[in-house]
C-alpha cells in the first residue's frame, strides 16, 4: 500500500494549529504508519516537495513568503486542508485590517506606540513583505476543505484526517472559535 | 379562535388563523433560521433568513411576517432557500469584524450557530474589516460595534418592552450603526435605565456585560419573552 | 364655487391678456442658465420700450428642450428662442415690431416638439405655474367639479379602470384596481399621497410636472380622494426640489383661498386637505412604504409587503400612492374620456409617458410621447443622435433599478411588457444615452454605488451585497478580477434579486445583469488569470 505524503505549512497564524495536531499524542505513532510526514515546521525540510497527497495549511496570507509558499503547495498537492480559524477566515491574523494598509500599521507599531526614533524594519529578501490586506488562504487558491476553529480541537483534527485516510472526506461547517 | 390548515414541506399542519408561518412550523417542530426574530418583539422582517417558498407567489416570503392562510403550500428547506441562507450568513461574516477566537459570545453566539445552521464552511465574499468603535462609556454594559449585525432586536426590545427606546440606528447602509439617544456615548444616555434588556436580547458579542470575557457572556433571550408573556397575562 | 365662478374666474383671467404673451420659462433647469435674470430683463425691455400696455411677460414652466434653455417664446406667432442671454432681451421686444433679431431661433416643426403628445405637460411652457388662474383659464379644475356634481366615486374608479392607466412610478400596477382597492378597504380615514420622491440618476420628469403644473396634480389628487374616500392627501416631494416645494405651497394656498381645497369643495359633502412633506434625501423614500414611515415621522426604512397600503397604510388606514405622473393624468382622462385615453398607446400600455431624455444625446430635455414610442424613434428622431454623429451603443430606461438595452434593440416600443422582455424596465422616465464611447462595466458600477450608498441599512442581503457587487465591479474594472469574482458577482445578482426587502435591493442587479446580458465581452476582456495581492510599497 502506498504511503500518503503529509505536508503541513505555518503560514500567518500563532502555530497553535499545529499544537493541536500534535496534542493527538499516541495517535500520532498511528498516523505514522499510513502517512510519510514530508514537510511541515516540524520537519527539516527547506522547499515544499512534489507530488504532495494531502497538505494542512494554518494561518492566513500576512506577507509575499506566504503568498508565493501557498502557490507552490496548491500546484503540488493534490489535497489542501486550511486548517483552523486564521487559514478559514483570516482571524486574529486579520486583525490588523481595520487599521489601514500595511504601511500605516508598521508605522503605528513602529514609530507612534514604538520607539520615536525606530525605525520600520525593512530588510529585503530577510524580512518578507506585509500584504496591505490579510485574507484567508481560499482567496489566493481553490481550498479543498475548510476545517475550523482557534484552534481546532486534536479530535476533531484526527476525525478529519481518518476520515481522508479512508478516502471519505468529511462536510464541514461552521466550528468558528 | 378559527383553526388552519396548510403544508410545509409536504406534510399536513394545522395553525391558528392570526398565526404566522414561522410560529406554525416552530409547534410542528420544523425549524426555519432566524436572526431578526426574536419571541416577544415585533417583526421587522430584515435579515431574510427565514425566506420560505409558498405555492403561487413568485416571491420569497419571510415565515416570520406571512400569516398562515387555507390550503398554504410552504417550502422551508429547498436547494434554493438554503443557498441563500449560506450567503446571507456569509455576507454578515463579511461585513464587519467577527473574529470568534477573541468573542465573549463564542459558543453563546447565534451568528456562530447560524454558520453551522446553513452550512457555511468558509466566506467566499471579500472581508470589509471595518474601522468600527467600542462603547465602553457605560458603568455595567458595553457595545463592540465590530460584532454588530444590525438585527434591531436592542432597538426593540428598548422600545417595546422597556419602553424607553435610547437605542435606535442612525446612519444607512452599510454604514449603519445602532446608537444611544441622539448618538452620545451610552454611558452619557439619560434615558437608559441600565435594565439590560438589550444585553439578553442581543444574538451576538455586539453588546456586552463588562468584565466578561472570551466565551463567558451568556444570555438568555427567551426572557425577553417572558415578561411581555407575564405582563399580557397580568394586564 | 360653483361652476360659473371657474367659469367668471377663466373669463376675467383671459380678458385681462394682453396683445402679446412673451413665455420665459423659469423652470429649475432654465433658471440654472440664467433664465431669472433674462425675465427681469426682458420686462425691463418692454417697459423701457414702452409696450407695457401691449406686451405681457410670462414666467412660464418647463417647454422641455431644456439642453437649449432658457428658452423664451412668443404665443401669438409661435417664435421660439433658444439659449437666450439676458442682454439679448431688448432685441427680442424689438423683433416684435420687425427690428433685427440675431436670437437663436427654434423650430416648432423639429422632431423633438412634432414627435410629442403633450397630456401631463400640455400646461407646461404654456401658463403661469403661480397663479392658480392660468390654470383655471385653460379649463383647470373642471374635471373636479365634473366629478364631484356628476359622477359618483365607482363611476370615477371606472372611467380610469377603462382608461388603462397604469402606474407611472415604474412598477406599471393599473391605477383603476389600485383606486378600487383603496375604495373597497375599510377604515375610519383614508389617505391620498403623491410620490414626488424623484430620484433617478438622470430623471426630472416629476420635478418638472410639479414646478410648470402643481394645479393639475393638486387636481388629480381630489379626484383620487373623491373616489377612495379619503379626506386628506400628502404630497411627499423631495427636499433638492425647492422650487417644486414652493410653487406647491403657493397652489395649495391659492387653492385653499377658492375653496377648491378644504371643506366642501364645489359646494358638496366633500372636503379635501393636502399638505406637503419634504423628503431629506433618501432615495429609498420613493418605496411607498418607506415613503410612508418617513410621512409618520419615522426612520425611512421599508417594511415587508403585503399588506399592502392600500388596506394597511399611512397610520395603518388604507391609503392610495401614486406617482407625480400618474395624477398629472386624472384630470385629462376625466375631460377627455377613458375611451380617448385608451385609443393613445399599445394594447396594454395606455397613453403617453414623460421621459427624460439625457446623456450622449443632441437634444436634451423632457419629452412625453405616446406609449409604443421606439427607442430607435426616440433616441434618432427627437433625439437626435450623438452629438458628434458617434454611434449610439445602448440606453439605459429605469435608473438604477432599471436596464440597458443596445442599439440592436432599439426596435422594442416603449411599453411595460416590451421594455422588462429586454431586461430592463419602463421606470419612472430616464433615459440615458450612451455612446460608443461608453464603457459598460463603469455603467454598471456607478449605478452599483448608487444603490449602495442609497441602500437603508435594514436588510442584509441589499445594506450588504450591493458593497461586495460594488467591490467585485470596481476589482473588474481595475483590471484586478478572475473568473471567479464575474461568477461571485452573477450569484450576487440572483441573490439580491431574490431575498432582498424591497425593490431598491432587489432590482439593484438590474443594470449589472442587464450590461452581462449584451456586452458581456466588455467584462470578460478585464479579467486576469491569477489572483493579484497588493503588497505594502516600501
Amino acid at each position: 500500500m502506498n504511503r500518503l505524503k503529509l505536508a503541513t505549512v505555518w503560514l500567518g497564524g500563532c502555530s497553535g494549529c499545529h499544537m493541536s495536531l500534535l496534542d493527538l499524542d499516541e495517535w500520532l505513532i498511528d498516523l505514522a504508519a499510513h502517512v510519510d510526514l514530508v514537510y511541515s515546521p516540524i520537519a527539516d525540510q527547506k522547499t515544499f516537495p512534489e507530488d504532495v497527497d494531502l497538505t494542512l495549511v494554518e494561518g492566513a496570507i500576512a506577507n509575499d513568503e506566504h503568498l508565493e509558499l501557498i502557490q507552490d503547495v496548491r500546484e503540488r498537492s493534490r489535497m489542501v486542508v486550511a486548517l483552523g480559524d486564521c487559514a478559514v477566515t483570516g482571524n486574529v491574523t486579520a486583525l490588523r485590517n481595520p487599521l489601514g494598509e500595511a504601511r500605516s500599521i508598521l508605522q503605528q507599531v513602529y514609530i507612534e506606540h514604538g520607539d520615536p526614533r525606530g525605525i520600520l524594519p525593512s530588510t529585503p529578501g530577510i524580512v518578507p513583505i506585509l500584504v496591505d490586506q490579510v485574507v484567508p488562504i481560499h482567496m489566493i487558491i481553490p481550498v479543498d476543505l475548510f476545517l475550523a476553529g482557534c484552534p481546532p480541537s486534536g479530535p476533531r483534527i484526527r476525525a478529519v484526517l481518518e476520515a481522508l485516510l479512508a478516502g471519505t472526506p468529511p462536510e464541514l461547517v461552521g466550528g468558528f472559535g | 379562535m378559527a383553526a388552519r390548515t396548510l403544508t410545509i414541506n409536504g406534510t399536513l399542519i394545522s395553525a391558528r388563523s392570526n398565526e404566522t408561518v414561522l410560529e406554525a412550523a416552530r409547534e410542528a417542530g420544523i425549524s426555519i433560521p432566524t436572526l431578526c426574530h426574536l419571541d416577544g418583539l415585533s417583526e421587522v422582517g430584515a435579515c431574510r433568513l427565514c425566506l420560505v417558498e409558498i405555492a403561487g407567489s413568485a416571491k420569497l416570503q419571510p415565515a416570520c411576517h406571512t400569516t398562515v392562510t387555507e390550503g398554504m403550500e410552504v417550502q422551508t428547506d429547498t436547494p434554493r432557500l438554503k443557498a441563500h441562507r449560506r450567503a446571507i450568513v456569509e455576507l454578515l461574516f463579511a461585513e464587519r469584524n467577527h473574529i470568534c477566537a477573541v468573542c465573549v459570545a463564542s459558543g453563546h453566539c447565534e451568528l456562530q450557530q447560524l454558520a453551522v445552521e446553513v452550512g457555511m464552511s468558509h466566506v467566499r465574499y471579500e472581508y470589509l474589516s471595518p474601522d468600527c468603535s467600542v462603547d465602553i462609556s457605560h458603568a455595567r454594559f458595553g457595545i463592540d460595534h465590530n460584532r454588530c449585525v444590525l438585527c434591531t432586536r436592542c432597538v426593540r426590545a428598548c422600545d417595546e418592552v422597556e419602553g424607553v427606546h435610547t437605542w435606535d440606528i442612525a446612519g444607512r447602509g452599510t454604514n449603519a450603526r445602532v446608537i444611544t439617544d441622539l448618538n452620545v456615548p451610552w454611558g452619557e444616555a439619560t434615558s437608559c435605565t441600565s435594565c439590560g434588556k438589550c444585553l439578553l436580547a442581543c444574538p451576538t458579542g455586539a453588546i456586552f456585560s463588562r468584565g466578561s470575557t472570551v466565551a463567558e457572556l451568556e444570555r438568555d433571550a427567551s426572557r425577553i419573552a417572558t415578561i411581555v408573556a407575564a405582563r399580557n397575562e397580568r394586564w | 364655487m360653483e361652476f360659473q365662478d371657474l367659469q367668471i374666474m377663466a373669463e376675467q383671467e383671459r380678458s385681462r391678456r394682453k396683445a402679446i404673451r412673451i413665455h420665459c420659462c423659469t423652470s429649475s433647469g432654465c433658471q440654472a442658465s440664467g433664465a431669472l435674470e433674462l425675465f427681469h430683463q426682458l420686462q425691463a425691455a418692454v417697459e423701457a420700450a414702452g409696450q407695457n400696455e401691449r406686451v405681457d411677460i410670462v414666467g412660464v414652466g418647463c417647454m422641455g428642450f431644456c439642453g437649449q434653455g432658457p428658452m423664451v417664446s412668443v404665443e401669438a406667432d409661435g417664435v421660439l428662442f433658444e439659449h437666450v442671454r439676458p442682454e439679448q432681451a431688448p432685441e427680442i421686444i424689438a423683433s416684435l415690431d420687425g427690428g433685427p433679431c440675431n436670437v437663436k431661433q427654434g423650430d416648432h416643426a423639429h422632431p423633438f416638439f412634432s414627435r410629442q403628445l403633450h397630456i401631463v405637460r400640455r400646461n407646461g411652457g404654456v401658463i403661469d405655474p403661480e397663479r392658480i388662474e392660468e390654470y383655471i383659464a385653460v379649463g383647470g379644475y373642471q374635471a373636479l367639479y365634473h366629478v364631484l356634481h356628476e359622477m359618483s366615486p365607482a363611476e370615477v374608479i371606472d372611467a380610469i379602470t377603462r382608461s388603462g392607466l397604469r402606474g407611472r412610478g415604474g412598477a406599471g400596477y393599473p391605477t383603476g384596481l389600485k383606486w378600487a382597492t383603496v375604495a373597497k378597504s375599510p377604515g375610519e380615514r383614508k389617505f391620498v399621497i403623491c410620490n414626488g420622491d424623484e430620484g433617478d440618476p438622470g430623471a426630472f420628469m416629476d420635478r418638472s410636472i410639479l414646478e410648470s403644473d402643481p394645479h393639475l396634480i393638486l387636481e388629480g389628487m381630489s379626484i383620487a380622494a373623491y373616489a377612495v374616500g379619503a379626506d386628506q392627501g400628502y404630497l411627499y416631494v423631495r427636499g433638492e426640489y425647492p422650487l417644486a416645494i414652493a410653487r406647491l405651497q403657493k397652489a395649495i394656498a391659492q387653492a385653499r383661498k377658492h375653496d377648491l381645497l378644504g371643506s366642501q369643495i364645489f359646494d358638496t359633502s366633500f372636503n379635501f386637505r393636502v399638505d406637503i412633506r419634504v423628503g431629506a434625501g433618501a432615495f429609498v423614500c420613493g418605496e411607498e412604504t418607506a415613503l410612508i414611515a418617513s410621512i409618520e415621522g419615522r426612520r425611512g426604512q421599508p417594511r415587508p409587503r403585503p399588506p399592502y397600503p392600500a388596506e394597511h397604510g399611512l397610520w395603518g388606514y388604507p391609503t392610495l400612492i401614486n406617482n407625480v405622473e400618474t395624477f398629472g393624468n386624472i384630470a385629462p382622462i376625466i375631460t377627455n374620456g377613458a375611451d380617448w385615453y385608451a385609443g393613445i398607446g399599445t394594447e396594454r400600455s395606455k397613453g403617453t409617458k414623460v421621459f427624460a431624455l439625457t446623456g450622449k444625446v443632441r437634444n436634451t430635455g423632457l419629452i412625453e410621447v405616446p406609449m409604443g414610442m421606439t427607442i430607435r424613434e426616440i433616441v434618432e428622431e427627437l433625439g437626435g443622435g450623438t452629438p458628434d454623429g458617434t454611434p449610439v451603443k445602448g440606453v439605459q430606461t429605469g435608473g438604477p433599478s432599471g436596464g440597458c438595452i443596445p442599439e440592436a434593440l432599439f426596435d422594442t416600443p416603449v411599453d411595460y411588457e416590451s421594455l422588462a422582455e429586454v431586461g430592463s424596465i419602463m421606470g419612472s422616465g430616464g433615459m440615458v444615452v450612451m455612446d460608443a464611447t461608453t464603457n459598460m462595466v463603469e455603467i454598471a458600477r456607478f449605478y452599483m454605488e448608487f444603490c449602495m450608498d442609497e441602500s437603508c441599512g435594514k436588510c442584509i442581503p441589499c445594506r450588504t451585497g450591493t458593497v461586495q457587487m460594488y467591490r467585485l465591479l470596481s476589482k473588474i474594472s481595475a483590471g484586478q478580477a478572475t473568473a471567479a469574482d464575474l461568477a461571485t458577482l452573477e450569484q450576487l445578482c440572483h441573490l439580491l434579486r431574490e431575498t432582498s426587502l424591497c425593490g431598491l435591493g432587489q432590482s439593484a442587479p438590474n443594470p449589472v445583469q442587464s450590461t452581462l446580458r449584451y456586452f458581456r465581452e466588455e467584462y470578460e476582456r478585464l479579467l486576469r488569470k491569477r489572483v493579484r495581492i497588493n503588497l505594502t510599497s516600501r
